[in-house]
């Protein structure tokens, strides 16, 4: 009876952990969400990603430590899952980006403009050209701007994630940054010919 | 990498992201700083970086669609 009555209590110990776990994870879906919609190539992509990140964390949940970043560790299986989901094969035909100095994209549009002020430069960028330009940039630099400047995520929680350096993090982010200037200065050029 | 003594925007222009992710060390933050005050044509660039970085971030922010988050919450194992 006694051992009865201890495996009675481990497993309600068991269910109430899980039972919390998936709270948690459910409650940071939405921020798991806007980080995927622009790591995967596409909005149906993206859920079907968040749907099989939901679905492995939820079989896994034993592998997670409670009290460590749980949105990172839901991170890395979407960043993996979305990597296995062939992406490595769109890797070969990467063509070196586009990547100007810092100062571009504000030199640029207010020679065009003809003004300086820098809100008044900024209206110049639509929400669709900022969206265009980020999915342009290629997505070794993407995925550091989409973590970091997106999703809020540390340094060393991008790098985790990524399973990259954090020097690799950080010389990714600036350059990315630089290039996702560049796409929305050609972008933002094009319109205005 | 420009020093100040060669170019000091083309210097400032360098420092300006790790200066906006606060990672300069603090006599790089001084100097740059000390650029900025003096310096309306780099100031006005800073600024403007800094207006984009939280433009992007708006202008990227797609909520989650409900019936997803209907299906997330499906994906739970039932207690037995």
């Amino acid at each position: 009876m006694a051992d009865a009555s201890t495996d009675a209590t481990r497993l309600a110990t068991e269910a109430r952990d899980r039972v919390r776990f998936e709270e948690e994870a459910l409650g940071l879906a939405d921020q798991v969400y806007r980080v995927a919609r622009h790591l995967a190539p596409s909005r149906e992509e993206a859920e079907d990603l968040v749907q099989e990140t939901y679905a492995r964390a939820f079989r896994s949940w034993r592998s997670y430590t409670p009290g460590t970043n749980l949105r990172a560790w839901l991170l890395r299986i979407l960043t993996n899952l979305n990597i296995d989901r062939g992406r490595r094969s769109q890797r070969a035909p990467q063509t070196t980006p586009l990547e100007a100095n810092d100062y571009y994209l504000y030199d640029k549009l207010a020679e065009t403009d003809g003004a300086d002020d820098e809100e008044r430069v900024l209206e110049r960028l639509s929400q669709d050209d900022i969206v265009t330009a980020l999915s342009a940039v290629p997505h070794d630099f993407r995925d550091v701007i989409v973590l970091v400047d997106i999703g809020d995520f540390s340094y060393q929680d991008a790098a985790n994630i990524l399973d990259i350096p954090i020097g690799t993090v950080m010389s990714r982010l600036h350059r990315g940054r630089r290039i996702l200037k560049r796409e929305l200065a050609d972008s933002v050029l094009e319109d205005a010919s | 990498m420009t020093q100040w003594h060669d170019d000091p925007c083309a210097h400032c222009e360098e420092l300006m992201q790790p200066y906006l992710d606060h990672t300069l060390t603090e006599q790089e933050r001084v100097e740059a700083e000390h650029h900025l005050d003096e310096c309306d044509w780099c100031r006005r660039r800073y600024r403007f970086e800094e207006s984009l970085r939280i433009y992007v971030r708006q202008a990227v922010n797609e909520p989650m669609p409900a019936a997803l988050k209907q299906k997330l919450a499906d994906l739970r194992i039932p207690l037995n």
